[in-house]
């Protein structure tokens, strides 16, 4: 009787965080929905207690189904039949069990059939599907297009697609090409104006398609004759229905083997324009990108969950020299290290999303209710910024840490855990995708260091050091504070330098962004382990040990290097 | 107005014995219900779940949980209205207090005369028990024809209803006219889960005594919304002989009970030769291990 909600404190404890108020404030608005909508809460109390049930069936789904049939899925994986996917029995059963459990469209708004729940639980959700199956959390997460939908689509668009996601079809974003893939602005599927029928029609071909014969499709097409980069490109539906692409093939993969990698066909396609055009790759897909790298985030937490739980049960069954291995000092370091690297993945994660949900939702309320008050105006670019600006931190951590607890608990299972008996080994092949996928590591860097030079992330740190410390914290609390001042040297120093000579901010951008991120993760820990001392000081204490060493190695490799080095490794 | 069929499902909260730690007997050697979980009897899910199907199927129907047992039996039927049930009947009151199965079946039959259901679904049997006796108790006492072990659905109109029963060496079907008392096997469909707008809708579902010493709010809350409202049957509302109920109506004495420790007792050596294997699967055979 597995349940991944319930046997997991720090989920719960994410949940009951005190920003949940005004997100539920926001998400509810004066709990109007309560007259329409006899599912719908009366007040706050009301709403978290709705969605701390509603995590509950998410668990038992993922512990007793969706985690049963990972091995099955991960061996017999989806094929092309007629053009068309077909999934593994056991991916049919899953989206059997989720829609049964009426668990689609979890953040739309009530009127098209959704659980308006914030993103904050969806991201639980994906979190717990990813660590019963992360392959088929591809799929399912990929309800976040309707997100997408909502938020730039009309009305119209919207009433026919999302209460089709609510009854559980399932979604993808065609946006990738074999010529277009972190360089998505050299796009160049055709979207062409049919007059006579009045609508789009697309020509062309997408590769890496994740569950590309979805019903509904987000395009990336463009819609411009003759322009070659990003401002000819546009955003459009194609609904499945219509027909007009086929399934060329299904790449065969190294892990998430359940999720159909495909490509595709289109031939005169008809499909719908969302928004504006022109505006589809610079506004659209970076809110989708957005959204994506937000799942993933989750998704590689719940590598991490289950990959670390792996671990930690082989350690304590597996006896050598006459007692379990766990009581080995270099085993018990990996697993205490594997868990604090779990826990703040997660602290990251539910602290993005947090931020994502205010300004999301003051967003929304602003087209499609009233003009904001000035403080809720200011409210709304402070967590957009913030959300901007931890986004790339938590897709790049989260989904490092997964490769790095995949690796580890292996290592635990020993000669065991490179044989195909046990989980740890789909796990290691499972993480590998996550640093590359929706952005590589190296991209997130790319969008994060604009937030170290602009200050972002500098604030927020002097924001956390604000926070009241307990006795057992003060002493970390100020360790963060001396980790804080080399950050600032460091920067400052690159930033002298690169006027030397171009190129060395680049060359640097990783450290630079890592050490940021260090401390922002010890923060937030520190903060968890002065409310809930019994559960997070010691992760948090050997969490910010292990901050304490990376910090140290990454300075110092700055405070060594000179611009010379720019030259040195070039290719 | 056409016809709404009415569907009752039989359901037992039982203490979970699937899972039983050291305490989960007294030393007086009964059951410790303390110690063990109060769970939904699991084959009454596979029968909720027939039940549902049989509303999906017929369109016009209704499926309602009916169990007797203490206030925190209405549990079941919570759980019962967030996978799909429409509502329940607990039938509660200290008259029904140490009934065996011929005293819970008369109970219940009493209680369904009242309900008049078209087709009355049960599990094949609880698992603090396992007599499997009350559903074809329930049937003989009502005149209904019964139809037990049953798998799978096969079909559904308003006058009968076809089913596929799990036999020993097979399976058969079945069709019996309706109304009619369907015991379920732990073989069908496993119960679908919980759905996510239906446990926000019913969470906060009462039963009447419940009710009664719930706060004034959540009073004229419920008030309000009558689907919330769980109906609860004392004694006196299924018109019943008292002399059938519980202790007195219960001729079923316990005589012992023993804890039963299995012990290896001996061990076989067999060789991988297709002799040793053939006499192996011959013993078993013969002693019904197999087969």
């Amino acid at each position: 009787m597995a349940n991944f909600f319930l046997d997991n404190k720090d989920l719960q404890y994410h949940l009951n965080h005190p920003m949940m108020k005004r997100i539920i404030e926001l998400k509810e608005r004066n709990f109007a929905d309560a007259a329409t909508y006899d599912y719908a809460p009366h007040n706050t109390e009301d709403a978290l207690d709705s969605y701390r049930r509603v995590l509950e069936i998410v668990g038992d789904v993922c512990g007793e189904v969706i985690a049963a049939n990972a091995e099955s899925v991960d061996h017999e994986g989806p094929r092309v039949v007629n053009d068309h996917v077909e999934y593994a029995a056991g991916t049919v059963r899953n989206i059997e069990a989720l829609t049964e459990a009426g668990l689609s469209g979890m953040t739309l708004p009530r009127r098209f059939d959704g659980l308006n729940m914030p993103v904050t639980c969806f991201a639980m959700a994906n979190e717990m599907v990813a660590r019963a199956d992360a392959g088929f959390e591809n799929i399912w997460g990929l309800q976040d297009c309707a997100e997408t939908i909502n938020e730039f689509a009309t009305e119209e668009i919207k009433a026919k697609f999302l209460p089709r996601v609510s009854a559980g079809e399932t979604c993808a974003m065609d946006l990738t090409e074999p010529d277009a893939g972190s360089d998505l602005g050299a796009v160049m599927l055709k979207a062409s104006w049919d007059e006579t029928a009045g609508v789009w029609r697309l020509n062309g071909c997408k590769r890496f398609i994740t569950n590309g014969d979805g019903d509904i499709s987000l395009v990336l097409a463009r819609t411009e004759e003759g322009t070659k980069d990003a401002r000819g490109l546009s955003m459009l539906i194609y609904d499945k229905r219509d027909g007009g692409v086929k399934v060329r093939r299904i790449e065969n993969k190294l892990g998430i083997k359940g999720s159909p990698t495909c490509e595709l066909v289109f031939n005169n396609a008809p499909a719908t324009l969302v928004g504006d055009r022109k505006m589809g790759l610079i506004k659209y897909v970076m809110s989708l990108m957005n959204a994506a790298r937000l799942g993933i985030a989750a998704q590689s937490t719940g590598l991490c969950e289950a990959a670390y739980r792996e671990a930690l049960k082989y350690a304590g069954e597996r006896e050598q020299f006459g007692k379990p291995i766990i009581h080995f000092a270099a085993v018990a370091e990996m697993l205490k290290n594997m868990e604090a690297k779990t826990l703040a993945s997660r602290a990251m994660l539910y602290e993005t999303a947090r931020f994502v949900d205010i300004y999301k939702q003051l967003n929304h309320i602003a087209n499609e209710e009233r003009s904001l008050e000035p403080e809720e105006r200011q409210e709304m670019k402070f967590y957009n910024r913030l959300a901007d600006g931890f986004t790339p931190l938590a897709k790049m951590f989260s989904s490092e840490y997964a490769n790095e607890v995949a690796y580890d608990s292996i290592q635990i299972h020993g000669g065991s855990g490179y044989m195909k008996d046990y989980a740890c080994e789909r796990l290691y092949r499972d993480a590998r995708i996550m640093n590359i996928y929706e952005g590589t590591t190296q991209l997130q860097v790319v969008a994060a260091i604009n937030h170290v030079t602009k200050g972002t992330y500098l604030e927020q740190i002097m924001r956390y050091e604000e926070n009241e410390r307990t006795e057992a914290t003060k002493a970390m609390g100020e360790k963060l504070v001396e980790l804080r001042k080399v950050y600032e040297q460091v920067v400052a120093r690159v930033e002298a330098l690169d006027k030397e000579c171009a190129g060395y901010k680049d060359f640097h951008a990783r450290r630079l962004v890592e050490i940021a991120g260090y401390i922002i993760l010890s923060h937030i820990m520190l903060r968890q382990a002065g409310e809930m001392e019994a559960e997070y000081l010691n992760p948090t204490k050997i969490f910010v040990k292990y901050a304490t060493k990376k910090i140290t190695e990454a300075a110092a490799y700055i405070n060594e290097s000179e611009t010379s080095d720019v030259e040195l490794f070039k290719a | 107005m056409e016809k709404v069929t009415k569907i009752v499902v039989m359901a037992k909260q039982v203490p979970d014995t699937r899972n039983v730690g050291k305490d989960a007997m007294t030393p007086e050697g009964t059951v410790n219900r303390a110690a063990l979980a109060a769970i939904f009897n699991p084959e009454d899910l596979n029968a909720l779940e027939m039940a549902l199907q049989m509303k999906d199927r017929i369109g016009n129907a209704t499926v309602h949980i009916l169990t007797m047992g203490p206030q925190r039996a209405a549990d079941v039927i919570r759980e019962a209205m967030f996978r799909g049930a429409d509502g329940g009947y607990l039938l509660s009151g200290k008259e029904f207090a140490g009934s065996d199965t011929l005293a819970t079946s008369y109970a219940l039959s009493c209680a369904l005369r009242k309900i008049n259901p078209d087709i009355i679904v049960a599990g094949r049997q609880a698992i603090d028990g396992d007599t499997a006796q009350v559903g074809p108790q329930v049937a003989e006492k009502l005149g209904m024809p019964q139809v037990t072990y049953a798998e799978e659905l096969v079909a559904i109109d308003d006058k009968e209803i076809t089913i596929k029963r799990r036999l020993e060496r097979g399976s058969e079907v079945v069709v019996s006219p309706l109304p009619a008392v369907i015991t379920v096997n732990s073989s069908a469909k496993e119960c679908r889960p919980r759905n996510a707008k239906r446990v926000m809708k019913f969470k906060y579902a009462l039963a009447t005594s419940e009710l009664s010493t719930a706060d004034s709010e959540k009073q004229s809350f419920i008030e309000a919304r009558p689907y919330l409202h769980i109906v609860e049957f004392a004694a006196a509302d299924v018109n019943p002989d008292y002399e059938q109920l519980g202790l007195s109506g219960s001729p079923t004495k316990v005589k012992k009970i023993e804890n039963v420790v299995f012990q290896a007792k001996e061990a076989k050596s067999l060789t991988s030769e297709d002799k040793d294997i053939e006499e192996l699967m011959k013993e078993l055979i013969a002693s019904h291990t197999l087969g």
